[in-house]
């Protein structure tokens, strides 16, 4: 479903300060499977999910989705693909300061424009799913790290994603929190998603649920692929 | 059509919300906003009634005022001078006029003493200005006496209070019949104040004028024409004053509006960061700030403007207290008439609303253009 082929992305192109984060990588993720990537800090792991994610372009090489060549559409169509096919759990979850978990939720889907209080029930539906109901109403700065991921699962979920990406899920939790995070990724899975997953956290790479371990290295695939 | 009603109602919670969220900044926006409006319509409510003033005290102007002057002072002219001015070739009418000023020790105010050509009151009759009532905190059927010339009380009942039309004409008006007139001044039954004509084509003013002045030596002519220019001139040195305060308000306006332009906070770019991450378009954003931006300056347009308008009709416009000198001192309540004009209300809304809403924008287009990526990291 996803498909990567010569995949190259370099920063600050031109300048003195270039650098190669992936120098060709070629790919392909099914859909419905559970792929983790692992590889040292700095090998391209994140890079790599901003370019399935639709976040960034590649500078060369080519992104498909679904049989879809994206890696050259315009900004518009790419953030009408990230919203209606990815949903985003961000290393540093991002949630909004200053508005409740249960707005945090929401935010997604407001420039749909569809009904409000279905929208609000169905961020509540997920909350409660996540065991986050008694905090919907909460400050999200307040959160602690694991509520705070929790939310920003909901929040990766309230469009109803055909794959979510989750970067480092579990890098500030503990193995309990991590254990439960797997659970949530099973659920996913069971719900005939597809899900991305960077992490250099073992227990991750040798979960049950997990189907598929890539392994990157100086921005080239090293193994997995 | 339901989901742009439900985008819209979206983005206005989330819009409401977010402003509440950074209540500090939002507050002292608010304020600063409030205020310049607030400064450039008193300006304009102020200087706008300033000239409907004098539009109806022209009104009431007559074309052709005759007065009489003795060793250069104005003094009363005979009624005999009646008969000549009407004798002369294009004269319409020409009507005594019997007016002065009445100090009233007990208010220590000086009042307009008038006697109207049309509804004259009965003799122990007055009717008052608004001005005149407030400051003697007087009503219909109170009775107000003076000392006349020879020390003799005059006794008046209020019979009316003129309708405030205008501050300037009717707040210090007291009407009185011709008779408690000639009997408070001890003025002869063949005197007046001045003598007003009508002319019989407008065009012939002035050579009706020079007849006149050439008939009646003693005599000085005033036109209308020339009270217009005075008054003009005095408007225009008004409204220069106020022009000034104008100017000054719109430069500090552009200068707050160039220094949001210029930046925006980290916090204010992640935020962006996140929304275009979790799948927000540029246009979404956008539309958000405006929002934001429409909802703080359509707030503070309506604070500042309801500010202005209790400024200048309420409590006298104090902070052009400079502007008005000369006319508070004769008018120790000055109050101007309460008028509210559409078109400048749709300018000031213009100029204040819109280009704020886009200097609200234009940051947030630049930042809103950056790679989503960035929230990633
Ligand atoms: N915006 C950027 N500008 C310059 N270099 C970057 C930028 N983002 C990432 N990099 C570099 O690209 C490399 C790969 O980064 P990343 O994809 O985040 O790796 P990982 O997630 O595997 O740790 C790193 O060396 C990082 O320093
Ligand atoms: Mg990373």
């Amino acid at each position: 479903m996803i498909g990567l082929s010569q995949v190259k992305k370099a920063y600050n192109q031109g300048r003195a300060n270039e650098f190669w984060a992936l120098r060709g990588v070629d790919l392909h993720l099914e859909r419905g499977r559970v792929t983790v990537f692992r590889g040292p800090s700095g090998s391209g792991k994140t890079t790599l999910l901003t370019m399935v994610g639709c976040l960034a372009r590649p500078s060369s090489g080519r992104v498909s989705l679904e049989g879809r060549d994206i890696s050259a559409l315009p900004e518009r169509f790419l953030t009408e693909i990230r919203r209606s096919t990815f949903g985003f759990v961000f290393q540093s979850f991002n949630l909004l300061k200053g508005i409740t978990a249960l707005e945090n939720v929401m935010v997604p889907a407001y420039p749909l424009g569809g009904d409000h209080g279905a929208l609000k029930r169905r961020a509540l539906e997920l909350l409660d799913r996540l065991h986050m109901a008694d905090k919907a109403h909460s400050n999200a700065e307040w959160l602690s790290g694991g509520e705070a991921q929790r939310v920003a699962i909901a929040r990766a979920l309230v469009n109803d994603p055909r794959i979510v990406i989750a970067d480092e899920p579990t890098a500030n939790l503990d193995s309990e929190r991590s254990a439960q995070f797997l659970d949530i990724v099973a659920q996913l899975k069971a719900e005939g998603r597809t899900v991305l997953m960077t992490s250099h956290d073992p227990l991750v790479a040798e979960a049950p649920v997990v189907d598929r371990v890539v392994s990157l290295r100086d921005g080239l695939i090293a193994g997995g692929g | 059509m339901s989901n742009w009603f439900g985008r819209q109602r979206a983005l206005m919670d989330f819009a409401v919300s977010s402003l509440a969220r950074r209540k500090g900044k939002t507050l002292g926006l608010l304020a600063v906003y409030t205020v310049v409006v607030f400064v450039l319509a008193s300006a304009m409510l102020f200087s706008h009634a300033l000239r409907r003033e004098a539009a109806l005290v022209l009104a009431g102007t007559p074309e052709v005022l005759v007065q009489r002057l003795v060793a250069g002072r104005h003094d009363l002219i005979p009624a005999s001078h009646l008969q000549a001015i009407r004798a002369i070739r294009g004269v319409k009418s020409a009507e005594g006029r019997l007016w002065g000023y009445l100090f009233d020790p007990a208010a220590a105010a000086n009042y307009t003493l008038m006697v109207p050509a049309d509804d004259a009151p009965a003799p122990g009759q007055a009717v008052i200005g608004s001005g005149v009532a407030q400051v003697r905190e007087a009503a219909i059927g109170d009775i107000m006496s003076f000392r006349a010339h020879d020390g003799q009380l005059v006794s008046f009942t209020i019979a009316g209070i003129v309708d405030p039309q205008s501050a300037l004409v009717a707040a210090d008006l007291f009407l009185v019949s011709e008779t408690d007139y000639r009997r408070l001044f001890g003025i002869a039954a063949d005197r007046f104040t001045d003598i007003v004509v009508t002319v019989r084509n407008p065009r012939e003013v002035r050579t009706v004028a020079e007849k006149i002045d050439a008939a009646l030596p003693d005599t000085r002519i005033i036109l209308r024409d020339e009270i217009k220019r005075t008054y003009e001139s005095v408007f225009d040195w008004r409204e220069g004053m106020v022009l000034l305060l104008l100017a000054g308000a719109v430069l500090a306006f552009f200068i707050f509006a160039w220094e949001k332009a210029s930046g925006l906070s980290a916090e204010e770019k992640r935020e962006i960061g996140i929304l275009k991450a979790v799948g927000w378009e540029t246009g979404d954003v956008i539309a958000l700030k405006s929002l934001e931006g429409v909802l703080v300056s359509l707030t503070a347009f309506l604070l500042g403007y309801l500010a202005a308008w209790l400024h200048v009709f309420q409590w006298g416009a104090p902070l052009f207290e400079p502007v008005l000198k000369g006319w508070s001192v004769l008018y120790p309540d000055f109050r101007l008439a309460p008028h509210v004009d559409e078109l400048q209300v749709a300018t000031l809304f213009f100029f204040t609303v819109f280009p704020y809403t886009l200097a609200n924008v234009v940051p947030i287009w630049r930042a809103a253009t950056i790679d989503p990526d960035q929230v990633m990291r």
